[in-house]
């Protein structure tokens, strides 16, 4: 069986289960400063499937794209210190404001100038946004299949992948032609830890915007040692139209934000009886509650 | 996302201990390795920031998966199906995390698929382990036999052996038999050399072998016929896959219930010889138990962290009479005197790491090179230190641990008594720290000789002549006084000129040489930092009490009086 070339879409995020009471702004934006920044936890999920691949299929290699501010290298390194080979940063200040759309744009750009690929792999959405809109984007934009919720990648043979799917009410298995793009859910094993060895090789991984706040004897390492850099795309470096990136390639605006606070109104003490558990049950399910 | 490491300042405040600079330098040798291996330090600070990251990442694992699987491990714990070993779920997950995170094989070199980490960082690894779960620990800790086959076993068997630690091979030692415990002389089990396969055979019985179905095990043998003592005994290495041990059961213990202890029995099990034979005891079974000693000191200050912290933790939360019990002075007296003692135990742990650390490097490399003058006084100065300070450690850090549970669950009142809350299991883990790897006894034992030759009295005055400033003074005044008092009890037992007489105020005089030693630890640690200064004149002003009392025992006993302690009969 041959190895497999992987692209994992990953994104940095505020971590936004770790919330703080100066987490929005008065504006009612995400005040990012005050969170700190992480893996998005689904593509950690996606990283673990692809890692799992290079582990059975020997010669798989698992690149890395994100696309965020400079400091979204940080990602890059993480998804190494657990075993991916290298990554891209797609940065640049015309892509700032992007929404699904424009991000998927200039995803879809970067997937197609690293071909030739056999899998895209991504989370299923990032905490900040919840869309779940960028990969199945990403996935018609560079006009391959996709499946869509998995769980996990049960096997590859002849040139396809078999995919379990977690769907609302049960579990379905399908099958996938290669080249394809999976998004992967949360109930997918949690990825691994970092391992010693590769986080203290990749460590000194960097940017060329990073290495240029460095001493010359990094700058000689990442020389002599070429695996040590992250490669950055900007906007020319991937031919993108500038009308379809940024504020201006994002037809989403957000019309209103309202802060929600949660407040315990009224309580209800129940005993244990079949009768009072069947009308509280009858109560949520009018109330469309559960259901 | 809680960390193990990171939210222990005091963890990186010994790794960044002074002496790392020499340590470093001693085992990394120019930073040949950075040549050869991609991710060898490149210097001094990249070393120093690779052993941060490393225990970043331990601490993630231990406060993420070990720790949050320590009671449902301790309550279903091993199994024993067909004969094999079966860990606990959680355990094969705790195991599963720090194989793949390459966290076994520490401190081997490189060569060998290792960190190549000192001992400083790798006993701080086993430490943050422990306090997530102490029984864990040791099914962890057990990589220490791949040092000891690092250092004594050939070429050929090295090669064969240890590139399986950091793959995630298991380790065991088997020594103790049902009639050789603490006396590891009397030890029967049968190797005999067979000329056709070129291997020893093993037969008999092993007993209370901790991880006892691991995929390696040192099995220490009589290999000479017709011997009855340490002398008879060589060391062996023996591969799981030879399918020749039987597990006859798991003990049912009070604690470290995740941790498997076997009755193994050895039938023609093939194995090969470490080192030469007759040395197995005397020279690295002592080696070994010295390693593991180390290991239970950074065990009992990781239960007693984790013990600590669960104290603090409740006594802030529970209200009684209108107001947190930790307002109470009966109870924030115990919580300031238990955090005063695992500083303490720290400090002791993480001095004798360093010890053994130049013990160790400098013996290395007088095994590649002559040592120039200077190095092979160090050489034999650190091995004197190393000797001293490692039964001083397992003593004192073992006993204040069982003494730190005791008060833990003692705050929590009746609910600590319950199974609602980790502080039984904690207490109930405790206990073993000072019985096995040598009891407290038995550490006396290896400690007097110290007490009687001025090692300790050497460090101390060593300590003494250092400038710690005058903000502290007033407290290293009373060290010199403490010193005085031990010099006096350590004569006068002395003159009297019985080996009886210095067994039986042995434990005393070993106790009063500690609290000396962790008093100059903690003020050598607070003329790094001053925050320690309240730590370390709360410690010394109540071991000053304690050296009192003990002196007036001593100074007040004559050989005569012993006899009125031999009346217990059954």
């Amino acid at each position: 069986m041959r190895g497999l070339k992987i692209i994992v879409l990953a994104k940095q995020v505020p971590d936004t289960h770790n919330v703080g009471k100066d987490a929005m702004k008065a504006d009612g934006t995400v005040n990012r400063a005050a969170l700190p920044a992480i893996f998005n936890p689904e593509d950690l999920n996606a990283l673990e499937q692809a890692l799992k691949l290079k582990e059975k299929y020997e010669g798989t290699t698992i690149t890395i794209l994100t696309m965020g501010p400079p400091r979204a290298a940080e990602i890059i390194r993480e998804a190494m210190y657990r075993g991916a080979d290298n990554g891209y940063l797609i940065t640049d200040r015309k892509f700032a404001g992007s929404d699904t759309l424009a991000t998927s744009y200039a995803l879809s750009l970067a997937v197609k100038k690293l071909k030739p690929f056999d899998i895209v792999i991504c989370g299923r959405q990032a905490i900040d946004g919840d869309t779940a809109q960028v990969g199945p984007q990403v996935g018609e934009k560079v006009n391959i299949p996709q499946i869509t919720y998995a769980e996990e990648i049960l096997s590859f043979e002849n040139e396809e992948l078999i995919v379990k799917r977690r769907l609302e009410r049960g579990i379905e298995i399908v099958a996938g032609k290669l080249p394809l793009l999976i998004t992967v859910n949360s109930s997918a094993p949690a990825c691994r830890n970092r391992n010693a060895k590769l986080l203290m090789k990749y460590k000194h991984a960097k940017t060329v915007s990073e290495l240029q706040e460095t001493t010359e004897d990094y700058i000689q390492l990442t020389k002599d040692r070429p695996y040590l850099k992250i490669e950055e795309w900007s906007v020319a470096d991937l031919n993108a139209k500038d009308e379809w990136l940024g504020l201006s390639g994002s037809p989403t605006k957000v019309k209103k934000i309202e802060n929600v606070v949660f407040k315990t109104k009224e309580s209800k003490i129940l005993s244990t009886s079949d009768n009072e558990i069947e009308s509280l049950m009858k109560e949520l399910i009018e109330n469309h509650t559960i259901g | 996302m809680a960390n193990f490491y990171s939210d222990n300042k005091d963890l990186k405040f010994h790794l960044t201990h002074p002496l790392m600079k020499k340590i470093v330098a001693l085992k990394e040798r120019n930073f040949a390795d950075k040549c050869k291996y991609d991710y060898a330090p490149l210097d001094f600070e990249d070393a120093m920031d690779s052993y941060d990251k490393v225990l970043e990442t331990i601490g993630d694992i231990c406060a993420n998966i070990i720790a949050p699987n320590a009671d449902s491990v301790d309550q279903e714990g091993p199994q024993l199906i067909n004969n094999e070993v079966h860990y606990a779920r959680g355990t094969q997950e705790n195991y599963e995390a720090v194989k793949k995170a390459g966290l076994i094989g520490i401190s081997l070199p490189r060569e060998y698929g290792g960190l190549n980490f000192p001992f400083v960082p790798y006993v701080m690894s086993a430490e943050i382990v422990s306090r997530a779960d102490g029984g864990f620990s040791n099914i962890w800790g057990l990589q220490d036999c791949a040092e000891t086959l690092n250092e004594f076993a050939s070429k050929e068997i090295k090669d064969l052996f240890l590139p399986r630690f950091n793959k995630g091979a298991t380790a065991s030692m088997n020594l103790t038999e049902p009639d050789a415990g603490s006396d590891l002389q009397a030890v029967q089990l049968k190797a005999t050399y067979d000329e056709k396969t070129q291997k020893w055979l093993l037969n008999g019985v092993k007993r209370f072998i901790t991880n006892g179905d691991a995929d390696i095990s040192l099995v220490l043998a009589r290999s000479e016929e017709g011997t009855t003592d340490g002398r008879g005994l060589s060391l062996f290495v023996y591969d799981r896959t030879e399918k020749a041990v039987t597990v006859r059961r798991i003990e049912n213990k009070l604690g470290i219930k995740g941790s498997p202890t076997c009755e193994l029995v050895f039938k023609n099990a093939p194995s090969l010889l470490v080192g030469d034979r007759k040395l197995g005891l005397i020279k690295y079974v002592m080696s070994l138990m010295n390693s593991a000693r180390l290991g239970i000191g950074a065990q009992s200050v990781g239960i007693s962290e984790s013990a600590y912290r669960e104290a603090l933790k409740y006594a802030n939360e529970r209200t009684q009479f209108g107001k947190a019990i930790i307002q109470f002075p009966a109870v924030y007296e115990m919580l300031s005197v238990m955090e005063t003692k695992l500083k303490a135990i720290r400090s002791l742990l993480y001095e004798t790491s360093r010890l053994v650390d130049f013990y160790k490097l400098y013996s290395k490399i007088s095994d590649q090179r002559k040592l120039e003058n200077e190095e092979r006084n160090e050489l034999k100065k650190y091995q004197k230190y190393a000797d001293a300070f490692t039964p001083l450690l397992k003593l004192t850090a073992s006993e204040y641990c069982n003494q730190i549970a005791y008060d833990a669950l003692q705050i929590h009142g009746g609910a600590g008594f319950m199974k609602d809350f980790s502080i039984e299991r904690l207490y109930r883990d405790a206990r073993i720290t000072s019985i096995y790897e040598g009891t407290s006894q038995l550490q006396v034992v290896a400690a007097i000789r110290s007490v009687t030759t001025g090692i300790y009295l050497s460090w101390i005055k060593e300590n003494e002549a250092a400038n710690h400033g005058h903000e502290l003074d007033f407290i290293k005044k009373i060290l010199i006084d403490m010193t005085t008092e031990y010099e006096k009890c350590v004569s006068v037992v002395i003159a009297v000129n019985d080996l009886e007489f210095i067994d039986f105020h042995a434990r005393r005089m070993v106790e009063m040489a500690g609290n000396i030693v962790m008093g100059y630890l903690l003020l050598n640690d607070s003329a790094r930092d001053l925050e320690y200064k309240k730590i370390a004149e709360m410690f010394i002003k109540r071991s000053l009490s304690q050296n009192k009392e003990k002196a007036s025992f001593i100074l007040a006993t004559e050989l005569k009086d012993i006899a009125a302690y031999k009346i217990a009969k059954l």
